[in-house]
């Protein structure tokens, strides 16, 4: 029995809220023995993260980096490749935009700079994510493997690149100097000032762009076909005379660019310089997002909203219950990693005998 | 004497599907009783109730007259029911000894058993007549010898209603013959044999009496001695079967495929394909017979594109094929698609077809390119009425172009692949196994489609484990022994005997 037998709107829909209701009543369960009232957290989680318009800008914020970190991995597993290596994707992202604004900030108009930074994001992304590509589609050395390996050399060369060369003489942070104001990401605030003070900004649009299109190449063009079909039945593949080899090194690049482009959210839109360690494993809640959103473009809008939500909701919500540590949320974070990435499938057989037992019922009185 | 297996009044439901509907009938003791029907007819349902697998809905099942819970399938071991499975269950790098013991080792010491089970299997051997060493190692043995020790380990665990499904689907010729001497020996000794098989030369062979099963219930249980071949094929399929199909005279054009001097060795470096010359014209059927795993896979895979010679010369029409300068033939089949090859893989869900896709999305599966508008968009209203026509063509069932290929039936799956390259219009069409697990009704289906193409001038390579297939499709015969063209036959001298020898390459003058 597997997930096969059930019809779409079980395994798109039930399975996941299933999944995710299961990881609620454990951490519901956790925060019981941490001598709190679970539902009033979950009140307070709830109200802090989507209800109060502050809060909702910042819970958009945090998504519109997971949704580039979510398609990143997504576009990789839609061809078979288990991309580990979106977080270190993502690092190289940020030094790609960063070179490129610490060289033209003092010369080029926001217009031109914003788009150039951005794009060196992806370029590096992409090139980062090439080399593993490379290796797999030609070697054969495993992809997943090769990702892993290749998040540890970017956090250690980002680390030389950034004390080496970054840190502006005198300053004790281990990050680059602030870049000018050209290069700051237009917030959304002054566009919708119901938003109070928030960092949302503009990436938020971008990612919404970058779901719209990322939906239509897989499902309505040639391209997607043949990744989808790589992806699903390498052997057909290679039957129907689409080339392995060349989809797994784009598949990885646009997962590479992808992640690259996570970066813009964070540096460009919020902290406005490159920081050690910014992603703070944005990549491997990519991983989360695109195993709960089931690659599809609407699931992963929704749980990188949900991780946002989390993240923000987290944060005041271990203000407000001092017994609540900070760290609750990445355990909460944890469990739904674990049902509804390892545990994906928890529920299929009971839920395909329900459904077999209704139907049953139904032929019975006809 | 009570019957050694009564079936009474069973049913059996998954679903909405009716797989057996009071299905009734008893098989006397030291007897062989054959089973048959098209996929799907519910003889498989049927022997896995009998055998623990499903419990029946409702119904009895009587053994020697007594009836009996079968709950498992260590239930009927112990009831002395074995069987013995299509697919072996044999593990390859253990010995037939160990095989047989594997399951039933008993204690915490091996050697002790392993010695009287040795004692026990040549005995049985012996009694039998089966010529299998115990101690030989299961990869070494061929598919028929294989077969052997399947039998062997149900005849240890003292079966005595031994269930065959589909046991000459692997043999060759010679191999179905001795594989009938044993079963014959075995009625001889008393036990009763349930032989499931779609072909019905095999039953009029040997087998004693018949079932005909159709869309889950029992359309006729009669003695073999009074039937004929056309009557269980009507009773099968439930209207009459053309076993002969119309045809042109054999014409054939110009060449359209040229093969010479083709090698391959594979990655261990050992010669799969030696030397083949061969040539297939225009408006001709050239088939390729030959016991599975002697080159013909692989041969298929090279005409396609989907794997590189190691030496030879390749010709279409007079052109070279491309992929002499390859270092791999990763894209490759996406050129040859574009000369006008098509292909129908041997191994439709490996190759064929992507599972998890929509009916409709596998129906330009290797023509995704021709699919596309502007932009490298898919064109979704050709697609949909292309396919929609596809299935209405082919008669596929359901037609519903929306629906995942792979909870279609094997024989609708091979009907939306043979469909999908015919519509191609090649000039040369590869076609591997087209009938494997596909029933009777569609099988006629799918034979008059490549006649057809055959008429209207296209040159066909057919690779077929099944002798009948050959004889009714083919007009030229090459048999494949080891990697070697081992004989050629036109088709006025099909002779199965001598195809039997050459497949077993024994070259004979």
């Amino acid at each position: 029995m597997n997930n096969t037998d059930l019809p779409r709107w079980a395994t798109a829909l039930v399975l996941p809220l299933l999944n995710l209701c299961s990881a609620l009543l454990v951490a519901a369960l956790v925060i019981y023995l941490l001598g709190e009232n679970p539902l009033e957290s979950l009140s307070i989680l709830i109200n802090a993260a989507l209800l109060n318009p502050e809060g909702l800008g910042y819970t958009l914020f945090y998504a519109s980096t997971f949704i580039f970190t979510g398609l990143s991995v997504s576009v990789a597993m839609q061809a078979g490749l288990f991309n580990i290596g979106s977080e270190g994707q993502m690092y190289l992202g940020g030094l790609g935009l960063t070179l490129v604004v610490l060289a033209f900030d003092a010369s080029l108009p926001g217009w031109l700079l914003l788009p150039l930074a951005i794009i060196g994001s992806a370029v590096f992304g992409a090139a980062w994510a090439y080399l593993p590509g490379y290796l797999q589609a030609k070697r054969g050395s495993h992809i997943v493997v090769t990702t892993i390996m290749f998040n540890f050399i970017a956090a250690s060369l980002m680390n030389f690149i950034i004390v080496s060369y970054l840190i502006p003489t005198g300053q004790q942070n281990t990050s680059s100097r602030i870049f000018a104001e050209s290069a700051w990401l237009p917030k959304l605030n002054t566009l919708l000032p119901f938003l109070g003070e928030t960092p949302l900004n503009i990436s938020f649009v971008m990612a919404l762009l970058a779901l719209a299109i990322y939906g239509m190449s897989i499902s309505r063009t040639v391209w997607g076909y043949s990744l989808r079909a790589a992806g699903l039945n390498q052997h057909a593949a290679h039957y129907a005379g689409i080339s392995i080899t060349r989809t797994i090194v784009i598949a990885m690049s646009i997962s590479g660019a992808l992640a690259g482009l996570a970066a813009v959210n964070s540096v460009l839109g919020s902290t406005h310089y490159l920081n050690l360690n910014f992603p703070a494993g944005a990549g491997f809640i990519g991983i989360a997002i695109a195993l709960m959103g089931r690659q599809h473009p609407f699931g992963i809008l929704l749980s990188a909203i949900l991780f946002g939500a989390l993240i923000q909701g987290g944060f005041d919500l271990s203000l407000e219950k001092p017994n609540i540590p900070p760290e609750t949320f990445i355990f909460i974070q944890g469990l739904i990693i674990l049902f509804c990435g390892a545990l994906e499938n928890l529920y299929a057989p009971a839920l395909a005998s329900l459904l077999k037992y209704k139907s049953n019922l139904r032929n019975q009185d006809v | 004497m009570p019957a050694a297996v009564e079936f009474q009044h069973i049913s059996k439901r998954f679903g909405a599907v009716q797989a057996n509907r009071e299905v009734s009938f008893s098989i006397a003791p030291a007897s062989i009783h054959g089973v048959i029907g098209e996929n799907g007819a519910g003889k498989s349902t049927l022997m896995s109730i009998l055998y623990g697998y499903y419990r029946a809905d409702s119904g009895q099942l009587l053994l020697n007259g007594q009836p009996q819970q079968i709950r498992n399938s260590q239930e009927a071991i112990r009831l002395g029911i074995g069987m013995v499975h299509q697919h072996f269950m044999l593990v390859e790098n253990m010995s037939v000894l160990d095989n047989v013991m594997l399951g039933s080792e008993g204690g915490f010491r091996l050697a002790a058993k392993r010695r009287q089970v040795e004692e026990k299997l040549r005995q049985i051997c012996q009694q039998y007549r089966l010529d299998v060493d115990p101690l030989a190692y299961i990869q070494d043995l061929s598919v028929g010898v294989q077969q052997r020790v399947e039998i062997l380990k149900q005849i240890y665990r003292s079966a005595n209603v031994l269930i065959l499904d589909e046991p000459t689907a692997v043999l060759t010729v010679q191999e179905t013959a001795s594989l009938f001497d044993v079963l014959r020996l075995f009625k001889q000794q008393g036990k009763t044999i349930i032989l499931i098989t779609h072909k019905l030369q095999e039953i009029l062979d040997i087998t004693d009496s018949v079932t005909v099963m159709r869309a889950g219930t029992v359309v006729g249980s009669l003695a073999t001695a009074s039937a004929s071949k056309e009557q269980l094929a009507t009773l099968m399929v439930g209207r009459p079967i053309q076993t002969q199909l119309a045809r042109a005279p054999y014409a054939p054009g110009a060449a359209v495929l040229e093969v010479a001097g083709l090698h391959l060795k594979n990655q261990q470096h050992v010669s799969v394909l030696k030397d083949l010359h061969f040539q297939i014209r225009a408006g001709e059927i050239v088939a390729i017979a030959g016991v599975s795993g002697n080159g013909q896979s692989e041969l298929l895979e090279i005409l396609s594109g989907m794997r590189l010679p190691t030496s030879g010369k390749l010709q279409l029409l007079g052109q070279e094929l491309p992929g002499a300068k390859r270092h791999d033939a990763d894209g490759l089949p996406a050129k040859f698609r574009a000369l006008g090859i098509a292909h129908v893989p041997e191994d439709r869900l490996r190759d064929g077809v992507i599972k998890n896709l929509s009916v409709m999305m596998n129906s330009f599966l290797g023509y995704q390119n021709q699919a596309k508008k502007s932009l490298g968009l898919l064109d979704f209203n050709t697609i949909l009425s292309r396919c929609l026509d596809l299935l209405k063509k082919f008669d596929v069932r359901p037609a519903d172009p929306y629906l995942r290929i792979g909870l279609l039936s094997g024989g609708n799956q091979q009907k939306v692949v043979i469909a999908r390259e015919i519509a191609a219009q090649p000039k040369l069409m590869l076609v591997g196994q087209p009938t494997r697990g596909v029933d009777i009704g569609t099988i006629e289906t799918i034979h008059a489609q490549l006649l057809a193409m055959r008429d209207a001038g296209v040159a066909i390579l057919l690779v077929s484990v099944e002798l009948e297939e050959v004889r009714a499709l083919a007009d030229r015969i090459l048999v494949m022994s080891g990697g070697c063209i081992t004989g050629e036959l036109k088709a006025e001298e099909f002779d199965a005997t001598r195809i039997g020898l050459l497949m077993g390459g024994l070259h004979k003058s």
